[in-house]
């Protein structure tokens, strides 16, 4: 009987293990995925080739979303730009909370073609960061940028999308249900 | 418990059975076969409730266009029918094998934990009751599919919730079920049964146990996140505060692979226990089978992203996943061999077990095959969420882990019951149950290499008849199991006439050296040492 309640209390110490080991999967993911280069979104990008390539212009279109229950304003100053492959360009977002509590927000980019994601380098971006906003609080935001020369010849106009969401956990209510 | 003590020379005297009857018998259960007798009970209704989810899909799915189900509630079938089949069906049957076989295969008298086993029993039909409910909350049932990948489940409405907790209580019961099988195992053999003298049941249940206390912590701490996520404003796999969906896959299949063989290597034991007794030969390359069932057990953990190769990985983690899961083809096909040799030149005879063991052998070899075909990178991203992998796992499920279930219930119903079963209806049963899985099934290979995506509820016009096949076949695959359930009342009700102490002459294991039907205590002065010898040296153990 002692020996059985021995095994229960080992078997009892690795299920317990395993559990936590659930958990320490998520640093040990973040922790491969930052040094694999992979799922950088929140870092900026290094840029290694500042040849400015003048022959080529390639369109580059910005769009600005909120996720429904996000009591914000958020749009760009202009919606579209044209820029050379190797250009550093600085493009402003304008950002204003309309509401009566202070929210912390995350803006996730995304873009179209989804291949031109690679050749599109932030250098700056008020993607890297949670920004907290006051209520009526307004804010410029900049964005600054250079798309690789390398990026494909088939590519001529490229979409950055950014989302703006509410970060979970500083709201009162929860994500509306599917 | 009342104390029964038994003279030393009576070891199987059956008076003694003294236990409460009526409901109380079975709510205050503590001995084994009695558990075992519960699990099997509760596995076969839920193989019943997710068979009539499955008849669902394929009604929809007799032909093109929108029929009978809205598209959301098909989605809550398919997601249920993969958990209730897996949850509530495979596991807890094997469960309920090792509760009634293990005791008895090793010589104990009862499980380790006999209160604790109580508890992995009845947790699961309140885990079953919040499933089923689910379908009639607001909302409806989960309709994420079985994987539950977030960001669905992150957002869906409170049938999630309900199925986190039933996943929460199944697993609770499945780790405490495995820690009673470890600790009989390790702790509890008769005098004399060394480890490499234990039959190759007690083996792969003992494997599979340490895979569930190792693994299905991991499922629990994934759904843990998600309902963390969805209430609690934690952002694992919320991808505005930082987390990312595809962690939740890592971690779901990092439990999920390990559980693919969870259902498949207490398969493998059966058919180990089945084949060399009616070939009438000891089991060929016990210590491969031994060593095989630890490498695939091993290799399990290593192979999880197989399940993800066009989720976007970089091209070494598919090189690397992709050998690493084709390595696992190596033991299994030792496993393959050495069934099909102790069949070579054996005096077979097929009766109903044999007949399930055969077909086992040969339909769970044709899914591993296409899971071979499967595991290459370059190959699964076309095939990836097509009817091929609906295919292939139900090749392995279905005429794997269930067939390995019908044989087990045959080959020891003698043994539980105390009467014979009909053999000729066991005889149709697996020719019926052989030819409509197969009309089911097979076409589905097709629909998959033809571009047919799966988990929707409507095709194009041109998987027509491949589709209107394979729900026939389905609807007579699932009625033809009524035939199972008729010839256990008949047996358990006298049968053919009373089972013999061991009714099959090729088999050599502790089992058959207690009365049919098995009396309540069994085992209470561990079998003597010369028996146990005696038996090992007949199955050739050394």
């Amino acid at each position: 009987m002692a020996e059985n309640r021995r095994m229960l209390a080992k078997l009892l110490v690795v299920a317990v293990g395993m559990f936590g080991f659930g958990f320490a999967l998520v640093p040990f993911y973040e922790q491969i995925c930052q040094a694999t280069g992979i799922n950088n979104l929140l870092r900026p990008d290094e840029v290694t080739n500042t040849q400015v390539d003048l022959q080529r212009t390639v369109t580059v279109q910005f769009d600005a979303n909120l996720r429904s229950d996000l009591p914000w304003r958020f749009a760009p100053e202009q919606t579209s730009l044209k820029v050379h492959p190797g250009q550093l360009v600085q493009v402003m977002y304008d950002i204003e909370s309309n509401a009566n509590r202070t929210i912390v927000g995350q803006a996730i980019p995304s873009y179209g073609p989804a291949k031109a994601a690679e050749y599109f380098n932030k250098l700056e971006c008020f993607c890297f960061t949670q920004q907290t906003f006051r209520p009526d609080e307004k804010r410029r935001m900049p964005v600054v940028f250079v798309v690789d020369s390398k990026l494909p010849s088939d590519i001529h106009t490229i979409t950055l999308s950014y989302s703006f969401f509410e970060v979970a956990g500083t709201a009162a209510g929860k994500p509306p249900e599917a | 418990m009342t104390t029964v003590t038994h003279a030393p020379d009576l070891p199987h005297d059956d008076h003694h059975d003294h236990h409460p009857t009526g409901l109380a018998r079975w709510l205050t259960a503590t001995n084994h076969k009695d558990i075992g007798t519960l699990y099997l009970w509760f596995a076969f209704t839920m193989f019943i409730s997710g068979g009539v989810l499955a008849l669902c899909i394929r009604l929809e799915l007799f032909s093109p266009g929108l029929q009978f189900f809205r598209p959301e509630l098909f989605n809550q079938f398919t997601t249920l029918h993969g958990l209730i089949m897996v949850f509530g069906a495979i596991m807890p049957a094997f469960t309920g094998l090792a509760n009634w076989q293990i005791p008895l295969m090793i010589g104990a008298p009862d499980m380790a934990f006999a209160r604790m086993n109580n508890w992995s029993f009845w947790l699961l039909p309140p885990a079953a009751l919040l499933l089923m409910i689910s379908f009639v909350v607001p909302g409806g049932a989960a309709a994420a599919g079985w994987t539950l990948y977030a960001p669905l489940s992150t957002q869906m409405g409170m049938g999630m919730d309900l199925t986190i907790f039933a996943i929460h209580i199944m697993g609770i019961s499945s780790i405490m079920g495995a820690i009673n099988i470890v600790t009989t195992i390790l702790n509890m053999r008769a005098p004399g049964m060394t480890m490499m003298k234990m039959p190759m049941f007690c083996w792969t249940t003992l494997i599979t146990a340490y895979l569930l206390i190792a693994v299905m912590p991991v499922l629990a701490g994934a759904v843990t996140m998600v309902l963390t996520d969805r209430h609690f404003g934690t952002s694992f796999f919320n991808a505005a505060g930082g987390g990312d969906p595809v962690l939740y896959q890592h971690v779901f299949w990092f439990f999920g692979h390990p559980e693919v063989y969870i259902m498949a290597l207490p398969a493998f034991g059966v058919v180990s226990q089945v084949i060399p007794t009616f070939s009438r030969k000891p089991l060929f390359g016990y210590h491969s089978m031994v060593y095989a069932t630890s490498s695939i057990a091993i290799l399990s953990f290593m192979v999880w992203a197989h399940h993800m190769y066009s989720v976007g990985m970089p091209v070494t983690a598919q090189l690397f996943f992709m050998y690493a899961t084709t390595l696992i083809a190596v033991p299994t096909g030792v496993k393959v061999f050495n069934w099909i040799a102790t069949m070579w030149q054996g005096s077979m005879s097929l009766e109903t077990p044999m007949l399930f063991a055969i077909g086992f052998v040969c339909l769970f070899t044709l899914g591993g095959l296409s899971g071979v075909v499967l595991s290459i990178a370059a190959v699964d991203i076309q095939l990836h969420d097509t009817y091929y992998v609906v295919a292939h796992f139900h090749y392995v499920l279905v005429a794997g882990a269930l067939f390995s279930l019908f044989s087990a219930v045959y080959y020891w119903l003698p043994k539980w019951t105390g009467y014979m079963y009909n053999e000729k209806m066991g005889k149709f049963h697996f020719w019926w149950s052989m030819i409509w899985f197969n009309v089911t099934f097979f076409p589905m290979h097709f629909l998959g290499l033809a571009g047919m995506p799966r988990r929707i509820p409507d095709y194009a016009t041109q998987f027509t008849e491949f589709n209107t096949m394979a729900s026939v076949g389905a609807m007579m695959f699932g009625f033809g199991q009524l035939i199972l359930l008729y010839n256990v009342i008949h047996a358990i009700r006298g049968g053919v006439g009373p089972a013999p102490q061991r009714p099959w002459e090729g088999a050599h294991t502790l089992e058959w050296e207690v009365p049919s039907p098995a009396p309540f205590h069994t085992w209470e002065t561990p079998p003597p040492v010369e028996l146990v010898d005696k038996l090992s040296a007949a199955q050739k153990l050394h």
